[in-house]
């Protein structure tokens, strides 16, 4: 297979993350947030914050980057990018994004962040107090349907039961991103596994699908990562993590609105899964470690199987804990802990944890972590997936 | 508090957008008829509303009755309540159903019944109509219930 856009042209030299925070516990307003994440990716890197030229985000972050740029003192902004829809599913198009301005000369050094302080604005699970609704949403909320997580539910249903897949996929996955906190000294979870027996004792969120442990937590911070070309990266401190390839998109008529899309049972991968393997000449069976976006475990689930890391009716017999975890499984899966167990930043932080993977410095090390893949926020539209390799992956 | 309709009194009111793309819907339902989108040009059928047809991108679309037969094609049953209105409420049933006689477009609504109520894939449902009267503006809702 041929490799197409980005392969080893640009590489991200380095990740920063604040002090991650239950939701309304941060002391620093958001901007703060951004600019301690920012800085510490630039002391990362080992290089001058001044050096950044570029800042992408996504999901409508409020950080806006010329203020950014004037607080840090930058000299000239090249290029300054806003990747659209709501989600986490921009984390990894707003990275290739990045990359994108940095192969074809718009910019030299660019940074992606997220930052959320959701005690300073608003909570994503709770609905909006407004008295009256319109547009989607008045053929939504008037019925109860008004969170993520009631949003979704309806398109796991549905993949399951024409699949066959059990629930037990779901507590394999929710206990994976549990079990790589415990050694993560950064994770809010730490200190608290998630035996099998708490998960299916826990409360119901949405029935059949969402028990507590399967919906993401909701946290204050900021996490970045700063991307410079291949050669810049070389000379670095760091070991370039880089970019083998990234893809963006969803399938047919997916966002029309009120569960209409004609694949809707779908966590909008089929069509973008297919193109990330296109651009980098990749299959399923070279990656070695992957990130994967949990807003819940539904989407893990569907999302996996839509990159083609097992079939939907091998899925009960796959999707174990054993095969997720690091050390002993065929798919180690969000090493870090993840939105479930390390802190909810949008899916920056499972960025931050593909890079750690490539360079051999995860709290989950996987052994010769050469190709790192990143699945970003599943189950709306655009979604977005990417691939990161060592060095080795060059040649 | 007793209540003739599904969920309480409270709960966000529907309106019309204020392009008023979706109005003739929220019309129908008042007059406890259901309309939905078709093309004139094709004969599409379309939802959620949008002014173009997906199909053959005439802007003709026009508003057609249904039957409101309907079949589940999956639910979900909400307990966390995240809205001030349901936190007494608890477990309500939510239906996402699919219309065969109107190119099986798919609607969001609830399963009226006993909230803990069976609820299977493939079941055939019907809609039937939910004032409230008591809200202002007044809105009717659609419903669906087995049948």
């Amino acid at each position: 297979m041929g490799r197409r856009n980005l392969y080893g042209k640009v590489a991200i030299c380095g990740i920063g993350e604040s002090t991650y925070y239950k939701h309304g516990q941060s002391p620093d307003p958001e901007f703060v947030l951004a600019l301690r994440a920012i800085l510490k990716a630039a002391e990362d890197a080992g290089i001058n914050a001044r050096e950044i030229d570029g800042f992408a985000s996504y999901s409508n972050d409020r950080n806006d980057p010329s203020r950014l740029a004037a607080a840090l003192g930058i000299n000239d902004l090249k290029f300054a990018n806003m990747h659209w829809g709501g989600g986490g599913g921009g984390v990894a198009a707003a990275v290739a994004n990045a990359a994108a301005a940095i192969a074809v000369g718009f910019a030299d050094c660019v940074v992606v962040f997220r930052a959320l302080a959701q005690g300073q604005f608003r909570r994503f699970g709770e609905a909006l107090p407004d008295p009256t609704v319109s547009g989607e949403a008045a053929f939504l909320s008037p019925y109860g349907v008004m969170s993520p997580a009631q949003k979704y539910a309806v398109k796991a249903t549905r993949f399951m039961h024409e699949h066959d897949i059990s629930r037990s996929t779901l507590r394999a996955i929710a206990q994976a991103s549990y079990h790589h906190a415990q050694t993560n000294p950064r994770a809010l979870m730490k200190g608290r596994p998630l035996s099998g027996e708490k998960y299916d004792e826990s409360r119901w969120i949405v029935e059949p699908v969402n028990r507590l442990f399967d919906c993401c937590q909701e946290n204050d911070g900021a996490a970045a990562v700063i991307l410079v070309s291949a050669e810049r990266a070389r000379d670095l401190r760091q070991k370039p993590a880089y970019l083998l390839g990234a893809a963006q998109g969803s399938d047919h008529r997916c966002a029309a609105t009120v569960m209409n899309g004609t694949n809707v049972a779908s966590s909008s991968f089929t069509t973008v899964a297919e193109r990330l393997y296109e651009a980098t000449g990749l299959k399923p069976t070279d990656v070695d470690v992957v990130q994967s976006y949990e807003n819940f475990t539904t989407g893990v689930l569907m999302a996996l199987i839509e990159h083609g890391f097992c079939a939907p009716e091998d899925a009960n017999d796959f999707f174990t804990l054993q095969n997720l975890s690091a050390g002993s499984g065929r798919l180690p899966l969000n090493t870090s802990g993840g939105n479930l167990a390390e802190c909810y930043m949008h899916g920056m932080g499972l960025q931050l944890e593909a890079v750690r993977q490539i360079r051999g410095e995860s709290c989950n090390q996987v052994a010769e972590a050469n190709i790192s893949m990143n699945i970003a926020g599943p189950m709306v539209s655009p979604v977005s997936s990417l691939i990161m390799g060592s060095e080795e992956t060059l040649t | 508090m007793t209540s003739n309709t599904y969920l309480p009194a409270g709960m966000p009111i529907p309106v019309p957008a204020a392009d008023g793309l979706d109005a003739p819907y929220w019309e129908a339902a008042r007059r406890s008829e259901l309309v939905v989108q078709r093309c004139g040009a094709c004969g599409s059928w379309q939802w959620g509303p949008e002014w173009l047809c997906h199909r053959c991108h005439s802007f003709d679309m026009r508003w057609e009755k249904v039957s409101g037969e309907g079949v589940i094609y999956s639910w979900e049953r909400p307990w966390h309540p995240v809205h001030s209105s349901l936190k007494a409420v608890g477990p309500y049933t939510v239906v996402l159903v699919e219309l065969p006689d109107a190119g099986n477009i798919r609607m969001i609504g609830n399963l009226l019944g006993p909230k803990d109520q069976d609820v299977k894939i493939g079941r055939s449902v019907k809609a039937v109509y939910e004032p409230h009267e008591a809200a202002d503006p007044p809105y009717t809702l659609v419903q669906w219930v087995s049948s």
